[in-house]
């Protein structure tokens, strides 16, 4: 089976749309937008805060294994309509040493009944700039080694 | 690290982007591709210098003409760049499919 999160970038624009198409009903796909222990789990990173309606504001924050935070980010929610969207804002803060400087980024999420069973996500996320969204794109590929790297020292961790 | 950014900006620009276009069909000489720019052609032989020297052209000797074509390897390379991306939203997507089965079942 192939990969089913589909990336489209143009060059060139600010803007980037991840779709994904899901086996599971369009409630269920919701839910796990909403629901701040559940978000939690897939989105491996604890949630400070999360207050699902309009007006409200959430807060991540991730630790590495000595509680140090490698990840924090906030944002607040503009439009909360269960089974249909979720517009929000999106910042991450900066972590201390880190050179780059990040800007909000807005975010508007679509959720569609395809069927009984299966349900869509269209995540359409607007940057400040080009270079900030190119930037963005990036970050995970430059990440890569350094989580590897994590990741190993989790599991050797776990064998003591 | 540095030579990828490099090729990001060299991609990013909308006439190397044009450039590039051009070369995905067949090899040309620097005359024959600002034939069909407006711009100067030392404003061309730069764009290609900048593509040349990230790597994503490569030029060929034929005769006294030098021929530029597209590294295809390269190119392929700067297609991978979205992948750790992409991937990273295809497993939070993965665990929450999972999830939210278990959940399903769980009710």
């Amino acid at each position: 089976m192939g990969q089913k999160t589909k990336i489209s970038a143009e060059d060139g624009r600010q803007e980037l749309v991840i779709t994904r198409e899901f086996d599971l009903p369009l409630e269920l796909l919701f839910k796990a937008h909403a629901e701040p222990d559940i978000v939690a789990q897939w989105m491996g990173t604890n949630v400070l805060k999360l207050d699902s309606k309009k007006h409200g504001s959430w807060q991540y924050e991730t630790t590495d294994a000595a509680g140090n935070v490698v990840f924090r980010a906030n944002g607040v929610i503009h439009e909360f309509v269960p089974n249909h969207k979720i517009t929000r804002t999106f910042e991450m803060e900066s972590t201390p040493g880190s050179t780059i400087q990040f800007a909000v980024q807005l975010e508007f999420l679509e959720f569609e009944k395809l069927t009984d069973h299966t349900s869509k996500l269209r995540m359409q996320i607007v940057y400040k700039s080009v270079a900030l969204r190119d930037q963005m794109l990036r970050l995970p590929f430059a990440q890569g080694l350094n989580m590897a790297h994590n990741r190993l020292q989790d599991v050797v961790s776990k064998l003591n | 690290m540095n030579l990828r950014r490099d090729v990001f900006q060299a991609i990013a620009d909308p006439t190397r982007r044009a450039i590039l276009l051009l070369l995905a069909s067949q090899a040309m000489t620097a005359g024959a591709i600002a034939a069909n720019f407006d711009t100067a052609r030392p404003t061309v032989s730069k764009h290609l210098q900048i593509l040349t020297k990230c790597e994503l052209l490569e030029q060929e000797q034929n005769g006294r003409e030098i021929y530029y074509h597209i590294s295809a390897r390269k190119m392929k390379e700067v297609a991978d760049f979205i992948e750790p991306f992409r991937n990273m939203w295809d497993d939070r997507f993965n665990k929450l499919e999972t999830l939210m089965k278990n959940y399903q079942s769980e009710k």
